[in-house]
């Protein structure tokens, strides 16, 4: 469901008419990922991230249905069986510091492609399902990383538990209820990790599903470009394949790099020492953080501490939440026609303050509640939601953009010197095609 | 509609938070004593390889011989060592006979068979390391209350736990400040967290004979046992570095030849 | 100036003399070291289902006879199974000697199923060669069904004081499993 000058699907070998005849999955491919879907030719190398998320995704479920083999569910073997899964199952410890660093990777990847979003609008009309579905992806993914790190039942497993479950009871009337539902008695225990470990194990099926219903309605309007200007014809756009099977390889190979780089040289940079402790429900860690992933939205929790109508922690619970909620509405709260920021130059500058503000959001949330962090935390905070629920909205109604190029190709001419300066050479020495 | 509830409910927000930033904090007076507190002094290991970059580095197997003879003649009276099993001692370069008569020497906790009583019997090489207690409470009750961790994973379980363990070993026995008290039964030890640690000095010069003759200073056998730990710990080490090694320059040169395609699928094509 | 839209794939540009198409080399050259490096990375996940270094120990056991009288026998595991480890006595091991071997269904000696110097030691799985119950006649008091051997409750099977089927639904003998013996009263199976 390409642009109309998309190239049809034809098979020519016998077998794969007979197939697509009776299964047009061949068809579904060529169309979705093949020659005959339609990508800006000017998409930049953020626009990889989407595809870097979907690969994390894939090592994280070949993975854990991998590690869930050798592991044991149950609060007294728990721990000895990551540990035996580390020592004794052949290949165990790949298996694990795979599983473990690529919880990371997944989220730096999407973490950068939520960004990316961002920056480019691509949450805008006509795409805004594909950003809820993102946003419900995310919040599947929190859930999901939440209760795996519950599983090895280490020190931090059990005390990141015991903080994240008693935040339901910070509800009003039905908290403390909810709280003992969830987890299944009156602290983490068995029935808590038992729950958690078949949790765990399905929800990443249900990220899949909705990953899929993700890119198929991307793949209605089509993907949008650095430019934020509509595709106008074929000078605009290139074929997914091989155009883009071959820049996603690439930059596949580059993230696989960096992520062998972790998981066979650094492989507990990312994760807490206290994990490698057996959890003890009478001795509580000094400091209790949850994953570095985390970390924003532990610091916007802990940055309310005054009571203000409401408990100071049930404000924590509310902001938390709403945080992530805020993003649902993105879509609604930017009224400006201009998609990318590149073309909102008064914008741009306060998109720059989100992402330091972000970084220092991460910070705080690892580090100790106390002074300054406490302080730095709750301007940080106040920034976060200032942002998107204030400077955005208004920004976006009274801030004048800069003039969008009128095409696709006319930027990406321009970009290459069409008119004056030096030639551009192309690939490999060449100088770009001359017109027709 | 939505901006607008949007601007109120982010109005709200900020006054809460901004009021709470404002408010004045109760001076909090951090515990002067820990300003003595020491971060471990930094080593280098032979495992982390050259420059320590952790890249490359292997294990000396007859340093791990030395740690686990410290480790058993001196460690092992109080800390268990659940996760290592006999044949696991294989790895660290003692031959099958020798880690069968390791084995053998130890006494494991067993079942008698005519009476059913708890009992021990001589250690196979599938057997684990014994623990010194049959329990946490019979450990605890043993040493003033404080139970012994399990040594296993210690050097994980710890930041930086190869030098923490080790200036932590080597650390007993400096002048107390003049405002740092010690309590009963506890002893100063500025590397530890709250400065006063229930384990005694563990280490003294000459308290272990090397079968290889090196000198047992407390510094040889804090290194030696750091690193035995440290095996403990990481038993893939050498292997997963060396899969690294080996992974990194496949893919390295898998990206190269990635980019040729990648550029020449592109050739010529304005983006 | 435009952008060329037409006979864009690389792969229409033209061909070389020698009809190779050499600009595909690249893209085989990846493909297939790719290929490669996937096929190294399926093994470890291929092999981590093989049997574990803790499994792998216990390939072996000990067994030490020294506290089996004659006339007894103890029963232990070995890789899993029930393995029966029977002291003979000389009535015994005359009684299976004095069987006609061609006559069994599962034809076989006592010297065949034992070892040298040591007739009187019978080492067998306690796996029924039926459908895999526990024959009973190892443990004190047992009952060790008409041939004075072993008998299995489930379907019948009764094994002689050889563990040689006599009677009942088993087809062959109980299993004698690979094992040698480290002193006079000391033997390692497996």
């Amino acid at each position: 469901m390409s642009f109309p000058w998309a190239k049809e699907y034809k098979p020519e070998h016998p077998f794969m008419q007979w197939m697509d005849s009776r299964l047009p999955l061949p068809r579904l491919v060529y169309n979705s990922v093949g020659p005959g879907y339609l990508v800006p030719r000017n998409i930049n190398y953020w626009y990889n991230f989407g595809i870097l998320a979907g690969v994390a995704l894939l090592v994280q479920i070949i993975t854990g249905i991998v590690a869930a083999m050798h592991y044991s569910g149950h609060v007294l073997t728990a721990f000895d069986s990551v540990e035996h899964l580390m020592r004794d199952v052949n290949s165990g410890w790949l298996i694990r510091y795979l599983h473990m660093n690529g919880a990371s990777f997944f989220f730096i990847v999407v973490y950068i492609h939520i960004f990316r979003g961002l920056y480019y609008g691509s949450y805008k009309a006509p795409r805004e399902v594909v950003w809820l579905l993102g946003v419900v992806i995310f919040l599947l993914m929190m859930a999901t990383a939440f209760m795996g790190y519950v599983l090895p039942w280490g020190q931090m497993s059990f005390w990141g538990a015991q903080v994240i479950t008693s935040l339901f009871s910070a509800i009003p009337l039905v908290g403390e209820a909810i709280r003992t539902w969830l987890v299944g008695g009156f602290a983490p225990d068995n029935a808590t990790l038992t729950r958690f470990f078949a949790l765990h194990y399905i929800l990443p099926f249900v990220i899949l599903g909705v990953v899929i219903l993700k890119i198929w309605s991307l793949h209605i309007p089509g993907s949008t470009n650095p430019t934020g200007v509509d595709v106008k014809g074929p000078q605009d756009t290139l074929p997914f394949h091989p155009y883009f099977t071959a820049k996603d390889g690439f930059y596949v190979i580059l993230y696989l790099i960096v992520f062998a780089a972790f998981v066979f040289f650094m492989p507990n940079a990312l994760g807490h020492p206290d994990n490698y402790i057996p959890a003890n429900a009478l001795s509580t860690p000094a400091h209790i953080v949850p994953e570095w992933y985390f970390w924003p939205f532990y610091a916007i929790l802990r940055a309310f501490t005054i009571d203000f109508i409401l408990p100071a922690k049930l404000w924590g619970v509310i902001a938390m939440f709403a945080s992530i909620i805020l993003l649902f509405f993105l879509p609604w709260l930017d009224s400006s026609r201009v998609k990318s920021t590149s073309y909102r130059p008064l914008y741009r500058i306060w998109f720059w303050v989100l992402v330091v503000d972000v970084l220092i959001l991460g910070w705080m949330g690892g580090a100790p509640a106390e002074e300054p962090y406490v302080r730095i935390s709750q301007i940080a905070s106040a920034y976060y939601f200032a942002h998107f629920l204030i400077i955005l909205p208004i920004l976006s109604m009274v801030e004048k953009p800069l003039p969008l190029p009128n095409s696709i190709a006319e930027s990406v001419l321009a970009k290459h010197g069409g008119t004056t300066e030096t030639t551009r050479t192309g690939a490999a020495g060449q100088v770009p095609a001359a017109a027709e | 509609m939505v901006r607008f509830v949007g601007i109120l409910v982010g109005l709200l927000f900020v006054l809460v938070l901004l009021v709470a930033a404002l408010a004045p904090r109760e001076a909090s007076v951090p515990d002067p004593t820990l300003a003595h507190f020491q971060h471990p002094h930094q080593e280098s290991w032979k495992q982390d390889g050259p420059l320590g970059l952790g890249i490359f580095g292997t294990f000396d197997r007859a340093q791990l011989q030395r740690g686990y003879q410290v480790y058993k003649e001196v460690c092992a009276a109080c800390h268990s060592l659940r996760l290592i099993s006999f044949r696991n001692l294989e790895e660290i370069g003692f031959s099958e006979p020798q880690v069968k008569a390791l084995a053998k020497a130890a006494a494991v906790p067993s079942i008698d068979s005519r009476t059913g009583e708890p009992t021990t019997r001589p250690g196979v090489p599938s057997d684990r390391l014994p623990s010194p207690y049959p329990n946490e409470v019979a450990a605890a009750a043993a040493n003033n209350n404080a139970i012994p961790p399990d040594l296993s994973l210690i050097i994980k379980a710890r930041h930086d736990g190869q030098n923490y363990v080790h200036s932590l070993l080597t650390g007993y026995g400096l002048k107390v400040p003049a405002d740092v008290e010690v309590p009963q039964g506890l002893h100063y030890n500025p590397y530890f967290a709250s400065l006063n640690i229930a384990m005694a000095k563990p280490l003294n010069d000459e308290q272990v004979t090397y079968a290889d003759g090196t000198p047992a200073t407390v510094d040889q056998m804090s290194r030696d046992v750091v690193a035995f730990l440290h095996w403990a710990a990481e038993p893939e080490l050498e292997r997963r570095k060396q899969a690294g090694v080996a992974t990194i320059l496949f893919l390295a040169i898998l990206a190269f030849l990635s980019f040729l395609a990648y550029r020449k699928v592109w050739a010529g094509v304005q983006h | 100036m435009a952008i060329q839209t037409e006979g864009l794939s690389p792969q229409s540009d033209g061909v070389t003399e020698d009809g190779v198409r050499r600009r595909d080399f690249i893209y085989v050259g990846t493909v297939s070291f790719a290929a490669v490096g996937a096929a190294a990375l399926a093994w470890p996940f291929i092999n981590q289902m093989n049997p574990s270094a803790d499994v792998r120990a216990m390939a072996s056991i000990e067994v030490d006879l020294s506290s089996i009288q004659p006339g007894q026998a103890i029963k232990t595991i070995w890789q899993s199974k029930p393995v029966f480890v029977r002291n003979l006595t000389q009535v015994e091991i005359d009684e299976a000697n004095a069987v006609d071997v061609a006559a069994l269904r599962d034809p076989e000696t006592l010297n065949e199923r034992t070892q040298e110097t040591h007739h009187n030691w019978l080492v067998t799985l306690g796996v029924c060669t039926h459908l895999g119950c526990v024959p009973l006649g190892a443990g004190e008091g047992e009952n060790k069904g008409d041939y004075g051997g072993y008998f299995c409750p489930c379907h019948g099977s009764h094994y002689d004081t050889a563990g040689r089927i006599r009677k009942g639904p088993a087809p062959t003998n109980l299993e004698v499993p690979a094992y040698t013996f480290k002193s006079p009263t000391l033997i390692e199976i497996g």
